[in-house]
């Protein structure tokens, strides 16, 4: 038996945001109850192959919770047997797409976090940023699943938005650090290829805060969610005590992980491998009775060993010396040397308490920091 | 007295303008007389780099002997010799045409004279050649092969009521300059029985048979296990092998005063055969050398590196290969702070520049970082040694100058009338002295000016087209060099001066091209950990400041649903972004920080 995360992947939107480039699709909602026809039948094809048991469950999007909530039912009664008991198990959903009673059926099915995409709390610039929701719709679902018994709730937040002033940015924090929010997530926005902000964008129609201002509200969000006793444990999120996201540590600390559904990233072994992101090359391969497998990367030990780098650097707790030891049998603080005397003149990293973690810096520049690994 | 073989030799070239048809016509010339069958011609046999024919321009000579009958019923052996079509290559057009009697002169008859018509007109002079006038292009609609005629008396003075009207690229009247070839260019003379004397005119480098001397014969007779010798060094090779080209080498035993081919003798570098030289008979030699041999000088000099220091054993072989066929293509090993191991290398001019950098790129498939061009210049110490410089890095400080020189050329321009003004501000802007203007006609006009070399080995080519819509030509020559003010310009990036961005101009221009520069720089140099200051200097004083802010932000955006591949694919660009810059002290440039000297729109 192999304890692993999983992530199961719903890529259904009512419409897509502006800025995003997810695999996810707008309209194609008719297509749902065979999509999770086939990740029922991909999961069986793992259980066939593997002894997996979930310490985690994450249901991602898209939005999940835009399909008829009898498909995740019928997803999670698949997974009961095999999710340990005490697994988190988070569900994203979108205010404006969920009901009360949605909510404590959910709850019902096991789902003990839900995450609320609320990006911003201003109308105007939710609707630039295409959202379909205003900031009431979240306080109703905020407040319904409360209701329900959703005791562990994180929202998403974004910052460095079109329009977006500091004070914009304080005020969102504020509110949603106010409500005692569980878990939250504070992502700058990031100018995708492809997406229709990036079209805007281009065509001048949309002007973006400066590098400047997009560090200013970082450090703005660290500062104020401090305030409301909100910890940092990763470049982007912040949490209760003990409320940290189990499932996503999974990813920074370079566990293992099963993802299902259309264009889902999987991590076994050392070997990653990622699914057709196509909902119906995804649908026909496992009609085939085949895996959707699109493409697998193998890792070798040093490419594995920079990505627990990188990854666990993004984490407040940084890089256990000791534990790298033991898990590559390879001295850290030998091997980087020069980087590491480099990075700590430059005043990007430092190392206390057998720990090697970015320093205020490091984060701002932390693409920077890890490179200097590669 | 000529022989009979000798009359019915002619030894011609085709000198035009740039795209007026030289190469189209030569084609047609070689397709007529049958030297190379339709299949075997691709087109435009004689420019057979890639390179050249892409840009339409000859760089390497070829030759070729073409066996016609004449309409008077008898044998003709035509041979054309190619010349290379650009002012960086004078001295290998005046040695080509020195082997010649005759010059075939293309003219477009829709564009009429331009500046390299005239140019290549008064070097075919120089050289006592008779001129034989082709109007080519008559099939264009907007042809007026009259006028050209006009002008083609009115401006060089020469009688073109004989002139052939032809369309090369549609084959009309090809015959007729086969005829006038025949008719009009003279026989060579020269005494067979007389010492050798042959004229080298080009050398290509095989790597077979070695080193191959395209030559004509001025007198006496050329064969092999004869003991040759090279006048201008007195290296002596024995003789291998003689022939004719056609174009391929065609041995024939002999080669005879007045006649066109090549020699082979084992000669392991183009490097000892020197274009213009004479070729004698060791065992029983001429008395003097043909006149007009010269050392090909370099006039234009860069720092040539690779982008990658672990390229630098391949740049080296690929300009060691490139010298095999280009004795004027100097280099020599050089150090910089910022660039690392690299070469000074010394060129003919801005388009042979141009050619080897653009041939090492693509021949040799190598990436390369190239400092601005320089010039020499000639300095005069205060304890009176003198020096010559062409990297701005061994210029001498300034309290050890007593003065300097820098090379000047007689530049001439030929443009529709209604751009003199724009060309004399451009001109004027250039340091340029104004000698002369003429009208060619109503509409066109001649302008000489004295320009300093440093001056248009930037972007004048560029800035002369933009200001005449592409209608203005430019040739130049080298006149001598003249005292000059000129002044160091260094650039310091975080307070530190980079070596590769120094380079030497004239003090009153210092002041703009240091702030243009360091704009430029701002632009092209990304955003670093810290605030790289950029400041433009002659000598201590600081005359131009530009600041790069220091990097805010370089975080990815969120991991989603585990998708680490993604991440690290944009990590890796990233890091591969980075392997490309050179680190210069703390600051990391990339390469076209070093080209933006270079490219100064001004």
């Amino acid at each position: 038996m192999k304890e692993i995360g999983l992530y199961v992947h719903i890529p259904f939107c009512r419409s897509k945001c502006l800025y995003c480039d997810f695999n996810s699709y707008e309209c194609r909602e008719g297509d749902s109850e065979d999509y999770v026809a086939a990740l029922l039948r991909e999961l069986d094809e793992y259980q066939k192959r593997y002894d997996f048991i979930y310490k985690t469950v994450f249901i991602g999007g898209g939005t999940p919770t835009v399909i008829n909530c009898f498909l995740i039912g019928s997803i999670l009664e698949k997974l009961s047997p095999f999710i340990m008991s005490g697994a988190e198990i988070t569900m994203e959903s979108n205010p404006g797409t969920v009901t009360f009673e949605n909510l404590k059926y959910y709850r019902s099915l096991g789902i003990n976090r839900l995450s609320i995409g609320l990006q911003a709390w201003q109308g105007e610039l939710l609707r630039g940023l295409g959202r379909i929701h205003s900031p009431e719709d979240f306080l109703h679902v905020y407040d319904c699943a409360r209701k329900s018994g959703f005791d562990n709730i994180n929202t998403d937040l974004m910052f460095a938005l079109p329009n977006q002033t500091l004070g914009m940015w304080k005020e969102t924090l504020k509110k949603v650090a106010g409500l005692g929010m569980d878990h939250i997530s504070c992502y700058s926005l990031i100018l995708e290829e492809g997406t229709k902000l990036y079209e805007l964008y281009r065509e001048g129609r949309v002007q973006l805060p400066d590098e400047e201002a997009d560090r200013e509200m970082y450090w703005t969000a660290v500062e104020v969610l401090d305030s409301y006793r909100y910890g940092q444990y990763e470049i982007s999120n912040f949490a209760r005590k003990n409320m940290e996201c189990r499932h996503n540590l999974i990813y920074w600390r370079n566990e293992e992980y099963l993802g299902v559904g259309a264009g889902s990233h999987s991590r076994l072994g050392n070997i990653r491998f990622w699914n057709f992101r196509d909902i119906d090359s995804y649908v026909s391969l496992i009609r085939k009775g085949k895996l959707p497998v699109e493409g697998q990367e193998e890792l070798s030990s040093d490419v594995e060993m920079w990505e627990t780098i990188f990854l666990s650097l993004r984490l407040n707790e940084g890089l256990d010396l000791q534990g790298f030891k033991s898990r590559y049998g390879i001295d850290f603080q030998g091997r980087y040397a020069d980087v590491i005397n480099r990075l700590t003149a430059q005043g990007l990293i430092s190392i206390e308490a057998g720990r090697v973690k970015l320093t205020g810096k490091g984060k701002d520049l932390s693409n920077s920091v890890f490179i200097e690994f590669l | 007295m000529a022989s009979d073989r000798q009359k019915h030799i002619r030894n011609f070239c085709i000198i035009a303008h740039i795209d007026h048809g030289k190469s189209t016509l030569a084609d047609r010339l070689i397709e007529r007389t049958g030297v190379i069958s339709a299949r075997e011609m691709e087109e435009q046999v004689l420019d057979n780099m890639d390179l050249e024919r892409e840009r339409g321009i000859t760089i390497k000579l070829q030759s070729v002997k073409l066996d016609y009958k004449a309409q008077d019923g008898q044998d003709y052996i035509l041979n054309l010799i190619d010349t290379p079509g650009h002012v960086d290559f004078t001295y290998e057009v005046s040695r080509s045409l020195a082997a010649c009697e005759g010059a075939v002169l293309v003219v477009d008859a829709t564009q009429g004279i331009e500046a390299q018509t005239l140019a290549n007109v008064y070097l075919a002079l120089d050289n006592n050649l008779e001129l034989y006038p082709v109007i080519n292009k008559i099939d264009l609609p907007s042809a007026d092969p009259e006028f050209v005629k006009k002008e083609i008396e009115d401006v060089i003075g020469l009688d073109a009521s004989c002139a052939a009207l032809i369309s090369a690229k549609e084959g009309l009247n090809i015959e007729e300059v086969l005829e006038g070839i025949v008719k009009y260019i003279p026989y060579p003379g020269g005494n067979e029985n007389e010492p050798l004397k042959a004229l080298i005119f080009d050398s290509y480098y095989d790597s077979y048979r070695g080193v191959i001397a395209y030559i004509r014969i001025m007198d006496g007779v050329l064969k092999p296990g004869m003991r040759m010798r090279m006048m201008a060094n007195g290296r002596e090779y024995d003789v291998l092998e003689v022939g004719t080209l056609k174009p391929y080498m065609n041995p024939t035993g002999i080669l005879m005063a007045g006649e066109v081919g090549y020699v082979t003798a084992s000669i392991k570098n183009v490097k000892d055969i020197h274009v213009g030289d004479t070729i004698t008979d060791a065992n029983n030699p001429c008395k003097e050398a043909l006149p007009g041999y010269r050392k090909v000088t370099s006039m234009v000099y860069c720092g040539i590196y690779p982008a990658d220091g672990a390229d630098y054993g391949n740049l080296k072989d690929a300009l060691e290969k490139l010298q095999l066929n280009d004795a004027a293509l100097l280099f020599e090993p050089e150090t910089s702070m910022a660039l690392g191991f690299g070469f000074r290398c010394g060129f003919l001019g801005l388009l042979h520049m141009e050619i080897v950098q653009e041939r090492l790129e693509r021949e040799y498939n190598l990436d390369l970082v190239t400092t601005a061009p320089s010039v020499i210049y000639n300095i005069t110490k205060t304890n009176g040694e003198t020096v010559n410089v062409s990297n701005p890095a061994n210029m001498p400080s300034p309290q050890e100058i007593e003065y300097m020189e820098e090379p000047v050329v007689n530049a001439t321009i030929m443009s529709p009338t209604e751009y003199v003004g724009a060309i004399m501000e451009l001109c004027q802007n250039r340091r340029g002295v104004f000698k002369d203007m003429q009208y060619m006609e109503e509409k066109r006009a001649i302008l000489h000016y004295e320009l300093p070399l440093n001056e248009i080995i930037y972007d004048f080519f560029d800035a002369l087209k933009s200001r005449t819509k592409g209608y203005a030509s430019f040739d130049y020559e080298l006149k001598g060099y003249m005292k000059s003010e000129l002044v160091k310009l260094d650039i310091l990036l975080n307070s530190e001066a980079v070596d590769a961005l120094s380079f030497i101009v004239h003090k009153d221009k210092a002041y703009a091209r240091g702030r243009s520069i360091a704009e430029k720089l701002k632009e092209v140099i990304p955003r670093q950990m810290f605030e790289v200051p950029i400041q433009a200097a002659v000598g201590a004083k600081i005359i131009a400041r530009e600041t790069v802010r220091a990097l805010r932000k370089d975080v990815l955006a969120k991991c989603y649903g585990g998708d680490i591949t993604r991440k690290k694919k944009l990590l890796e660009k990233q890091k591969e972004g980075k392997k490309r810059m050179r680190q210069v002290g703390s600051v990391e440039l990339p390469q076209e920080a070093f080209m933006s000297v270079l490219k100064l729109d001004d």
